[in-house]
Formats: C-alpha cells, sequence, structure tokens
C-alpha cells in the first residue's frame, strides 16, 4: 500500500540524513521525499511517500518518532488529504506538434514558462497521476527533459500537523 | 560589573563531566583533543584511565554504566581514535546502553577537506548511536553535552556521541551548566496507559498457564525489585534473557532458565505453551524466539511492556501493547493485583507447574561429571560455588559466554555483562575494567575464549597500569568453539578455520604483562586454582583452563528452527 507520510522536524544540519539513513538502513523505500523549512524557520517539514504492509508502515512511523530531531509524525494516508506534485517539462515544439503541445498543456491546466523556436517549458501541478497521465499523453521521443519535485500532503479539513 | 570568567572549550567540557558526577573518563589521546587532555591534567576530580586501545575504552565504558547506575564515558581523537570506537558504540547501541563518547575533529574550518586525521563521524556513527552532536560553536558546547547526557539516559537508553572540533575546545566563552533540557522533539513517555495496564492485569489474572518473559529492559530500568515482587506474588514461572539475567533470582525454583536457542527445555517449552505470555523490557530477539512463523503458531495471548514503541509488534503481534518505563508499569500492575478481588487459579497453577517440573526433570543442562577433560561448564559452577553467586561477571562471546549464562547463577541484576546484541568478541576484558573501576572492591571474573581474549588482550597492560585485580578465566578449547559447534552441526563436520593454531603461552604473557598466570590441566586443580585466584586480592590473575576441545553448548535449537524442536546432546547429531 502507498502511505504519505509527513514529518515536522528540527531544522537541523543532518536531520535529512537521519531520516534517509533509517529507511536505507532498515529497508524501507522511498518513492519520493521532500522538505522544506516551514513558516517557523526553525522547523521543517517533510512529505515522504513510500511503500509497505501495514506492519512496515507502523514500524517506519514508530521509527521516525524515535529520531531525536522528529517532533511529529502523521499518516497522511490515513485520513482526507490532499497532495500535489510540481512538474517542469521541456519538450520539442516545432512544426504542427507546436499547437498540439500548447494545446495538451492547455487541457492538462499547465502553464508554458519557457518559449524558444524549438521547445516549450511546461509547468504542470497535481497528484501523481495527472502528471504521469500528461506523460502518457504527449509523444515520448518529444519529451527532453522532466523534473519532478516528489509530492507534497497536507491533511483536509481542519486537520493539522503542526508543534 | 566585572566581566564573567571565560573558559576554554577544553576546560568547559572537563566542568560538565564534573557537573554530571563524572568521575571516570576511559581514553586515549590525539592530536585532535589535545585541549582536553590539557584541560584534564589541570584537575583532579575527573579521572582518565588510559586505554590500550580505543574499542577498550568505549566497552570499558559501557561495562562501567552497564554494571552501576552511573554514567560510562569515552573519550577518543578524531580519525582513527574514533572508528577504533566504532566497534564499542555498536555494541552498546545494540544493548540500549547509556553512555556518552566525546570524540576530537579537526577545526571546523579544516572539516570537509580531507584534513590530517579526518573523518565523517557524525556520518560514520550515525546508525550505531541514539543521537551524536558536532558541536560548531563553543557556546553551545555545554548545552549539547547536557542534551547528550539526559538523551543517552532517558527512553530507551543508548549511547550519544558528542564530536568536537579542535578550535572549538581552545575558543573561549564563559561557562554555564543548564539545569534541565527541554527537547519539543524528546519527550520519552514514562507512565504507561492506564486502560491497557487494567486489561494486562485482568488477563494476566486469568491465566491459565501464565508466562512472564523478561529481557535487558528490566535491568536498565532498574525494575529488578518490582519483577521479583511480581512475580513472587502471582507465583509465576520466569525466564530471563541473556540480557536479562539477574532481574529474577536465579536461584528461586519459579526461574525456568534462560529462553532462546541454548535456552533451558523447560524455559522453551512454557515459552510455546502457556496461554498468557508477559514479556517485559525483553524484545522477541531472533535468538529468543526461534522460527517466527512457529513461534506464532502457538496460541498464547501477549502482552508487552516496552519503553520503546517499535519495539513491540516488530517480530511478533502482541494483544496487549503497553509503552512506558517497565517499573513505573510494573509498580502500576502491583497495585491493581493487590487491590483485585481475583487471585490467580491455583489449580490450573498447580497443574501448570506439574507440566514445568515434567519438562525440567529432563535436566536439560547435564554434562559428563566424570570425565577426565576439564569441562567448562564444570569451571563456571566452581566459579559460581567458591565466589557464592556473588561475583560480576563478563564475557567475551561464544560458547563460554552460553555457559556462562547457564551455569553461573546470577541472583542480582547488573552483575552479568555481556554484548548480547551485536556479539562482540574482545569485549570481556575491557568490560571487566569498566566493572572493576566502578566497584574496586568486587570479585570481577571474565569468562573468555582463547580466541576472544586475543582480541583485546592489550588490555591486561592497562590492568597492570591501574591495578585491576580482575581474573580472566580462559576456557581454552584450542578452537573458534562455537563456529566449531555450527560447522559440526549445519557444515558436516568440516572445521574449515576453526582451530585456533600458534597459540600463545598465556601464563607467559599474563607474567609479561605483569600479572600472575595460571595453566589448569585437571578437573581435580579446578577449584584449587580459583579460589587462589581469588586469594590474591589485589592481583589480576590470568586462569588457562584447557577444557575439552570438543564440548557443544547443549540445549540448542538450530537457526530456523522451532524454539521446542532442541538438541539436547551430541547423541542427538
Ligand atoms: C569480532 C567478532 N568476530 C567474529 C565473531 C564470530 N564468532 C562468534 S563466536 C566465535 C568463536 C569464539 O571463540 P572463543 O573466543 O575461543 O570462544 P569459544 O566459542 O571457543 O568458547 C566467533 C569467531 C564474533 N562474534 N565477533
Amino acid at each position: 500500500m502507498r502511505h504519505i507520510i509527513s514529518i515536522l522536524l528540527e531544522n537541523e544540519a543532518g536531520a535529512l540524513s537521519r531520516v534517509s539513513g533509517l529507511f536505507s538502513a532498515r529497508g524501507y523505500n522511498i518513492e519520493t521525499l521532500t522538505v522544506a523549512p516551514t513558516e517557523d524557520p526553525s522547523l521543517s517539514r517533510m512529505t515522504i511517500v513510500t511503500i509497505g504492509s501495514e506492519d512496515v508502515i507502523e514500524q517506519i512511523t514508530k521509527h521516525l518518532n524515535r529520531l531525536i530531531e522528529v517532533v511529529k509524525v502523521v499518516d497522511l494516508s490515513e485520513g482526507a488529504h490532499i497532495e500535489r506534485e510540481l512538474m517542469l517539462v521541456k519538450v520539442r515544439a516545432t512544426g504542427k506538434e507546436r499547437d498540439e503541445m500548447k494545446r495538451m498543456a492547455e487541457i492538462f491546466r499547465g502553464r508554458i514558462i519557457d518559449v524558444t523556436d524549438k521547445t516549450y517549458t511546461i509547468e504542470l501541478t497535481g497528484d501523481v497521476a495527472k502528471l504521469d497521465a500528461f506523460i502518457e499523453a504527449i509523444d515520448r521521443a518529444l519529451i527532453l527533459e522532466t523534473v519532478r519535485t516528489g509530492v507534497s500532503g497536507i491533511g483536509r479539513g481542519e486537520r493539522v500537523l503542526k508543534v | 560589573m566585572p566581566a564573567q570568567q571565560e573558559f576554554t572549550g577544553a576546560e568547559i567540557v572537563v566542568k560538565c563531566l564534573q557537573e554530571e558526577g563524572i568521575e571516570h573518563v576511559f581514553g586515549y589521546p590525539g592530536g585532535a583533543v589535545l585541549y582536553i587532555y590539557d584541560a584534564l591534567f589541570n584537575q583532579d576530580k575527573v579521572k582518565h584511565i588510559l586505554v590500550r586501545h580505543e574499542q577498550a575504552a568505549v566497552h570499558a565504558a559501557d561495562a562501567y554504566s552497564r554494571s552501576s547506575e552511573k554514567i560510562g564515558v569515552a573519550l577518543v581523537t578524531s580519525g582513527p581514535g574514533l572508528t577504533n570506537a566504532v566497534t564499542g558504540i555498536a555494541t552498546a547501541y545494540m544493548d540500549s546502553i547509556p553512555m556518552v563518547v566525546l570524540s576530537g575533529q579537526v577545526p571546523t574550518h579544516a572539516i570537509g577537506l580531507d584534513a590530517f586525521q579526518e573523518c565523517d563521524t557524525v556520518g560514520i556513527t550515525r546508525p550505531i548511536v541514539k543521537h551524536n552532536f558536532l558541536v560548531k560553536d563553543v557556546k553551545d558546547l555545554a548545552a549539547t553535552i547536557k542534551k547528550a547526557f539526559y538523551i543517552a539516559k532517558t527512553g530507551r537508553p543508548g549511547p550519544v556521541l558528542v564530536d568536537i572540533p579542535k578550535d572549538v575546545t581552545a575558543k573561549k566563552t564563559i561557562f554555564a551548566y543548564p539545569a534541565d533540557v527541554d527537547m519539543r522533539s524528546y519527550k520519552p513517555v514514562v507512565k504507561g496507559h492506564t486502560g491497557q495496564i487494567k486489561k494486562a492485569v485482568q488477563m494476566i489474572l486469568g491465566a491459565k498457564r501464565p508466562m512472564i518473559y523478561t529481557g535487558g529492559g528490566v535491568i536498565l530500568a532498574n525494575a529488578s525489585k518490582e519483577l521479583t515482587q511480581f512475580v513472587d506474588k502471582l507465583g509465576y514461572p520466569c525466564t530471563n534473557t541473556l540480557m536479562g539475567l539477574g532481574a529474577y533470582k536465579a536461584t528461586d525454583k519459579k526461574f525456568v532458565g534462560m529462553p532462546g536457542m541454548h535456552g533451558t527445555y523447560e524455559a522453551n517449552h512454557a515459552m510455546q505453551n502457556c496461554d498468557v505470555l508477559v514479556a517485559i523490557g525483553a524484545r522477541f530477539d531472533d535468538r529468543v524466539i526461534g522460527n517466527p512463523a512457529d513461534f506464532a503458531r502457538h496460541q498464547r495471548q501477549i502482552i508487552h511492556i516496552d519503553v520503546d514503541p517499535s519495539s513491540i509488534s516488530k517480530r511478533v503481534k502482541v494483544d496487549v501493547p503497553i509503552v512506558g518505563d517497565v517499573k513505573d508499569v510494573l509498580i502500576e500492575m502491583l497495585k491493581l493485583i493487590d487491590a483485585d478481588a481475583a487471585k490467580p487459579d491455583a489449580k490450573a497453577l498447580a497443574d501448570w507447574w506439574k507440566q514445568i517440573e515434567e519438562w525440567r526433570s529432563k535436566d536439560c543442562l547435564q554434562y559428563d561429571r566424570k570425565s577426565d577433560k576439564i569441562k567448562p561448564q564444570f569451571v563456571v559452577e566452581k566459579l559460581w560455588e567458591i565466589t557464592k553467586g556473588d561475583a560480576f561477571v563478563t564475557s567475551d562471546v561464544g560458547q563460554h559466554q552460553m555457559w556462562a549464562a547457564q551455569f553461573y547463577k546470577f541472583d542480582a541484576p547488573r552483575r552479568w555483562i555481556n554484548s548480547g546484541g551485536l556479539g562482540t568478541m574482545g569485549f570481556g576484558l575491557p568490560a571487566a575494567m569498566g566493572v572493576q573501576m566502578v566497584h574496586p572492591d568486587a570479585t570481577v571474573a571474565c569468562i573468555t575464549g582463547e580466541a576472544s581474549i586475543q582480541m583485546c588482550i592489550q588490555e591486561l597492560s592497562t590492568c597492570k597500569q591501574y591495578r585491576l585485580p580482575v581474573k580472566v578465566l580462559n576456557l581454552n578449547n584450542g578452537y573458534l568453539g562455537m563456529v566449531r559447534q555450527w560447522q559440526q552441526i549445519e557444515y558436516g563436520s568440516r572445521y574449515s578455520e576453526s582451530y585456533v593454531d600458534a597459540l600463545p603461552d598465556f601464563v607467559k604473557l599474563a607474567e609479561a604483562y605483569g600479572h600472575v598466570g595460571m595453566q589448569i590441566t585437571k578437573p581435580s586443580d579446578v577449584e584449587g586454582a580459583i579460589r587462589e585466584a581469588i586469594k590474591l586480592k589485589d592481583r589480576c590473575v590470568f586462569m588457562d583452563f584447557l577444557t575439552d576441545p570438543k564440548e557443544n553448548v547443549w540445549p540448542m535449537v538450530q537457526a530456523g528452527k522451532g524454539l521446542t524442536s532442541m538438541l539436547l546432546s551430541s547423541e542427538e547429531l
């Protein structure tokens, strides 16, 4: 099962490697990992997408909590939540494909943020499925480069993760 | 107003140790820690013990903690000093031993430049410490050391390392040792959940075939007294793991021996056939439960009390998890048991004990007492008799460790000091030094093997320098005995590289280090030798017992087998 784990941790040098080290040492899987400071610069917020059985996820959250610099851990997938990922795609855009590419970007509610004679750079935000769908929808041969940030997640409604 | 007095980082390190009440530091100097050594030189509150290898400094500090309620401290230099310490740190980590390691580091401006004797200490030790710190500013030094001690000894204990660059030890600042620590990210639980505790007590009182299974957590939590009351009040059978020996009196009838791979027949059968298993400060280690699928096939309800939630339901599913300090939870349980009108089912309990006695009558720890060779078990038994069960016993890793655990009946906690989790050969002698430093007047015996002892034998020199009257009992079978035993049983008796050729003359070696050496070759000389060694109160004595080279540790549950498929003697092979 895919889980989205949100972590609030001290924004200290080395804290990230403690988390990633825990995953590699215990053989847990990381699909994506994102991290950045929060509105309180002494805290970082991390989102990890991982795959594992209920038992494994239970161990992951317990071990994360055991790390001294981790303040709070929640498994967002346990409740209603929103996930978003940002993708930048540079595509070849020449001839009749130039219009077609623009149309596709519009359908997916993407934005063209950089243009040359031969290329477009498209910015897309959405959940993983939407970004995957975009990649599927365009001609693979036209893709020059893709960059994805990995998933960031937040609970729906009043649910908050705060100190 | 006069300016506040400033101190160097090195002086601050020493002041912090003094504030913590630390009397002994085990260490080894080098470039990066010379300011700290200079600061040690200028005071006499903190005594430094100069070992001969950093691994030994850490083992000694570790055993200092294990055998007392104090905290062991080790001090090592950067680079090779730290890498030598790694085995010791991992050993302490696996057994959750509170300890503080201070390591020197190259100056902050040189970090990352492959400076002389630089290594990424925080990176190397990250997976084998409870936590570690790199102090980049002398102003953070005192508060960091305070945190290190706090983290090491609270919650599930463990080693904490503080890496201190050389320039930080030279810079000056004012000294203020924080009175307490408040970390938003670290709040260990103490109190167990009341509802869960109630539920557990109901289950315990309702049990027909109860079994109490306890581990190192009881010893770490200083909960031996509460455990004893708990077991005695209920009259239930109790087993202590390798890490938990001494938490309950081994000489009491209710003690059924150690469980697991080399556990007793009665302990393993009771583990499998009980209807309620109460696990206290134990972690269902793979060497305790045998094959997990086989373990799980046996129907029973499991209560698990542990301070670390990640130990619960890791290998074995439990019915009533209780996260909390073991001592605290036991006190709560004792109150509830007293208040409860329900009492244990006497009839069921009598039947259960009858069954256990039947298992016990197998006498699974029997060995050939008429042999003309020295049986290693006999040596341990004699040591127990002569010391009246009151010695501190350290061990290394191998057959001798198992015999020590099986045949020395520990009646008190913190007397049995061994590397259970990591299984570190070389632990025994430096550990004995650490124990002797905290308990200068006690008998400290190191039960070892001729292979293990050679992994840290240089420490005989430290024993001489500090007049540590450690008694070494070398159960010399000429083999990497435990390896030979596995090769005999699992690898068709192909003894690949398990014979230890070219052994030194241990008597001469002991003498060369300035100690008393003895070689004992006959069973009839065993008792006399041990008595004589113990009589030499202020001398370190090395007893080299030439034991039966082919003796095996029984019982044995082979790797991958269920707990009750036990081999009881060589005849079953
Ligand atoms: C540092 C280290 N290396 C290797 C091992 C694997 N090992 C476990 S027991 C053992 C043999 C120990 O021999 P000895 O000290 O003579 O004890 P005996 O088993 O003969 O009593 C070995 C090599 C270990 N536990 N630790």
